[in-house]
């Protein structure tokens, strides 16, 4: 059985980089719509695998929340990127084997990844 | 929904847009009694008694219903349909509670699912409210109160990425320690 024990150290050793996450100003935003109707198009495993490629990239300056439905139900999974500075990009039909594609191109790098967007779907 | 645990995604969505603070998950299987019953409890803003008898309802769309939509009337339809039940007490400004229940055996029940992954992404996503989050299989059980982890975490953020790491391991480990330590 797991126990909540480790949590001790973990926040020993997560106190000291406290500091370095708390610059908001130049956050990107990556937005995954989660209503009934994401969910059930498989939103889950695309938040799921957002927040891992992030995490895996120690990307400090990235915030994954979720959002409910946005009204395009049959483009769903739908995920939103917003950088400062730039205009937001809309992505549809996600699948998680997309993600990398997307933090590494877009997020890091500055070049959203054209082709998976809403604007080449329609 | 493929899985049980991808209604509770969505069903505890409710709760988060009621603004609850407090958002209980408990789900309990029975092999004896051949049950799996799920029960989400949240101390948000509730429902007058006539909304709360129309969310279970697809087709009606007035206002006050809209945001329900079809979240509860799919679950309570699965549940239905696996011999179960469902059943959904709310009351306004105390908060509201459904309980879902299925025949464990019954050949269309869903899979529960990656439960971990469900609970992992409310926790993270949602920080601030408290998940008591329960699972039992007979007479095995544990469970996770993030008002505990918070406490022991003293101002670190519960969605540190660290954080997320340990709680991943650690309802991934209690889940398949549940069933025998067969994955899932």
């Amino acid at each position: 059985m797991k126990t909540l024990q480790e949590l001790d150290a973990i926040r020993q050793k997560t106190l000291n980089e406290l500091n370095l996450r708390k610059n908001n100003e130049d956050n990107v935003r990556v937005v995954v719509g989660l209503a009934t109707c994401g969910i059930a198009a498989g939103a889950r495993p695309v938040m799921t695998a957002f927040v891992e490629e992030i995490n895996k990239r120690s990307l400090n300056n990235v915030t994954v929340s979720q959002t409910g439905c946005i009204g395009l139900c049959r483009l769903e999974p739908i995920v939103e990127v917003f950088t400062p500075g730039a205009e937001k990009v809309t992505y549809c039909k996600v699948k998680p084997e997309q993600v990398a594609r997307i933090v590494s191109e877009h997020i890091v790098n500055g070049n959203p990844v054209v082709e998976y967007s809403i604007g080449s779907y329609e | 929904m493929k899985e049980i645990s991808l209604h509770i995604l969505d069903l505890v969505q409710n709760s988060i847009r009621a603004e609850a603070t407090r958002i209980g998950v408990y789900i309990s299987e029975d092999t004896l009694k051949d049950t799996l019953s799920v029960t989400i409890e949240d101390n948000g803003c509730g429902m007058t008694p006539e909304v709360a008898h129309t969310v279970q309802n697809p087709f009606v769309t007035s206002r006050t219903t809209r945001r329900v939509g079809l979240g509860v009337p799919l679950f309570a339809a699965g549940c239905e349909h696996c011999d179960g039940s469902f059943n959904l007490n709310s009351e306004q400004g105390k908060g509201t509670t459904l309980t879902g229940s299925y025949r464990h055996s019954h050949i269309d029940r869903p899979p529960l699912g990656d439960i971990a992954d469900t609970m992992l992404i409310l926790i993270g996503g949602n920080p601030a409210i408290r998940f008591c989050y329960r699972h039992s299989v007979n007479a095995q059980e544990y469970e996770l109160d993030t008002g505990q982890v918070q406490q022991l975490l003293g101002e670190v953020p519960l969605d540190s990425p660290e954080v997320i790491a340990f709680l991943q391991d650690f309802l991934k480990n209690n889940e398949s320690e549940l069933y025998g330590g067969i994955e899932q």
